[in-house]
């Protein structure tokens, strides 16, 4: 059965309904990938799975139970989020950053346990931002902030992890070591759900994709499934062959001319 | 470099040596700086006759333990309490100009104190009331003004420097209608002052101060995890909205219940937090170094007020807000530039 849910869910902004009576389920223990044009509804569906959006109508079920019945601590340790963009405080070193991470697992004053502390640890080993462990989080690279953010959300660790549009401002190194990083965590045992916009690397790496479109999900299933020329514009707009792709075998999207 | 110290079975405090190392610094100039000003009245009294004044013998017995110990206590308190709103705000504004000196909270609460103070015979319970409304009624005002961009950034700034500036018009106006003599005691209070407080003056507000802080406490890590912005505030755990409310009162109350004993000291709250932060080199805006750091100023301060022009004792407002001026001018156009 899987944990994370929506149905007939409806989210906007002011009167504006940007998502309505969408169904889904997250599949446990897989990688999925939330795909589709600007503006679609795909941010706004990720953020109502993790409370940050209000839902209007429908519910968001955590393990059957509505998820505005479970108390903000004890969904930290289920579901874990990195945002678009986050804002560090001044002057955080990487190891501080990360420790950050173990807030729902602390009581009241923050004493450390071993558990926080091999959390931590591994989190930083995982993210492979260790050696950077003591280096102030303002002087390293883009690619190595955000993974040190990963390491942060990896020290909450919960079984479920949904990240937005986590390989933006990241060079194409660096988004596919991050891809990896992310598989490993599904190899692992963990779920993942991420909004991605590029559909080759969705292709590759996720298990199960969500295509959305205008606040409604077009298609879901697994990457052959979901990306056909036909699929694609009907979600983009924009026609295109698909073709194997030449590594992988997965779907590979071509736009024509 | 950080130390632990083990709490209970398995669980350990990290402690950041650097940061202990400036409190303990922080605390111990405070404290010399407050022996200073022991010895320090109509002219310099020798050391050894202030400490046989503390044990209850000689002469100036009474000037030591009776005028000059309460002014000295209220300094190190006040000046904590100071810290402490400014580190408050600063967090929750995420600006190091976010202190409630600038955004006009204090002078509301000056507002509030002058209402009761000119229309109705005013006592220390209701001062202290209206003190604190005032404070909230201004960080309503200008969270309101500031709607839509939650309670971060400069914008909420320079709205909180409008409503100060038209609070402060407000606070002129007040004490120019009133009679006479309430009008030299408001305007001299205005400045922000401890001359003349007694035991009596500061035993409540010491006791308030207290309770707020040890409130304060027990919300220092949500406060510290809010830091990392709203959305991973709450998805880390962080019951975000009702944060928000119980640090304004906390930070409303600790700077009005100053407000209404001693009047708008400006500056310590502004600067404090942000010189606590730096010399602990710590991340965010650390509360205990800004506490610290708010008791050594305002101390420090203090003493200067009562030599600048000795034999005149300025209000200590006025040594702060000449320090300070030239602080927030620096500080505004970093932060503009940025």
């Amino acid at each position: 059965m899987n944990r994370l849910r929506a149905q007939g869910l409806g989210l906007g902004y002011g009167d504006r309904l940007v998502v309505e009576g969408l169904d889904l389920e997250v599949p446990t223990g897989a990688f999925t990938a939330i795909i589709g044009p600007n503006a679609c509804g795909k941010s706004t569906l990720l953020r109502s799975l993790v409370r940050l959006q209000p839902v209007r109508e429908g519910r968001v079920e955590l393990d059957g139970r509505r998820l505005a019945e479970w108390k903000g601590k004890e969904v930290a340790k289920e579901l874990g989020f990195l945002p678009q963009s986050s804002t560090a405080p001044e002057g955080i070193r990487v190891e501080g950053l990360v420790r950050r991470g173990r807030y729902a697992h602390q009581s009241v004053l923050g004493s450390w346990s071993p558990a926080d502390e091999v959390a931590v640890a591994e989190a930083m080993q995982a993210a492979g931002v260790a050696e950077l462990a003591h280096r102030l989080l303002s002087e390293l690279s883009g690619g190595q902030r955000q993974r040190v953010w990963i390491a942060m959300v990896l020290a909450q660790q919960t079984p479920i992890l949904l990240l937005d549009e986590p390989t933006t401002f990241l060079d194409i190194a660096h988004q596919y070591e991050l891809l990896r990083l992310l598989h490993g965590l599904v190899a692992a045992g963990r779920t993942v759900v991420a909004v991605l916009h590029d559909l080759n690397q969705a292709c590759r790496f996720a298990d199960h994709l969500v295509a959305m479109r205008e606040g409604c999900v077009i298609a879901r299933g697994t990457p052959v499934e979901v990306i056909t020329a036909e699929t694609v514009q009907r979600v983009f707009g924009m026609a295109a062959v698909v073709v194997p792709d030449p590594v992988t075998g997965t779907p590979m999207v071509v736009p024509e001319r | 470099m950080s130390l632990t110290l083990p709490v209970a079975p398995g669980r350990r405090l990290r402690l950041d040596v650097r940061t202990a190392l400036v409190c303990l610094v922080l605390a111990l100039l405070s404290l010399a700086i407050g022996l200073v000003s022991l010895c320090w009245g109509s002219g310099w009294d020798p050391p050894g006759d202030v400490l046989a004044a503390l044990r209850g013998e000689g002469p100036i017995q009474i000037s030591v333990t009776q005028w000059r110990m309460p002014r000295i206590v209220a300094a190190l308190v006040f000046g904590v309490a100071l810290g402490l709103a400014g580190a408050i705000f600063q967090n929750l504004t995420r600006n190091p100009l976010g202190a409630p000196d600038i955004i006009g909270l204090d002078a509301g609460a000056y507002t509030g104190v002058l209402l009761v103070f000119t229309l109705t015979a005013a006592s220390e319970a209701t001062i202290m009331l209206a003190a604190l409304a005032g404070g909230l009624s201004a960080a309503l005002v200008v969270y309101l003004l500031s709607s839509g961009t939650g309670f971060s950034g400069l914008r909420l700034v320079v709205i909180g420097i409008g409503v100060q500036a038209i609070l402060t018009a407000v606070n002129s106006w007040i004490i120019l209608r009133a009679e006479l003599d309430v009008a030299i005691a408001a305007s001299v209070w205005q400045a922000g002052s401890l001359n003349g407080l007694d035991w009596v003056d500061i035993d409540t507000p010491v006791t308030v101060i207290a309770v707020l802080t040890v409130a304060l406490v027990l919300l220092a890590r949500p406060l510290h995890q809010a830091a990392l912005g709203d959305d991973l505030a709450i998805t880390s755990g962080v019951r975000l909205e009702r944060l928000r409310v119980l640090l304004v009162l906390l930070g409303v109350g600790l700077s009005a219940t100053v407000t209404a004993v001693a009047g708008p000291i400006v500056f310590i709250a502004l600067a404090a937090p942000q010189i606590g932060r730096r010399l602990a080199g710590a991340a965010g805006v650390p509360l205990l170094p800004a506490a610290l750091a708010g008791a050594l100023l305002l101390t420090g301060s203090d003493l200067l007020s009562q030599w600048i022009l000795a034999p005149t004792v300025m209000p200590v407002g006025v040594v702060t807000t000449g320090v300070g001026g030239l602080y927030l001018l620096w500080l505004l156009t970093k932060e503009i530039r940025r």
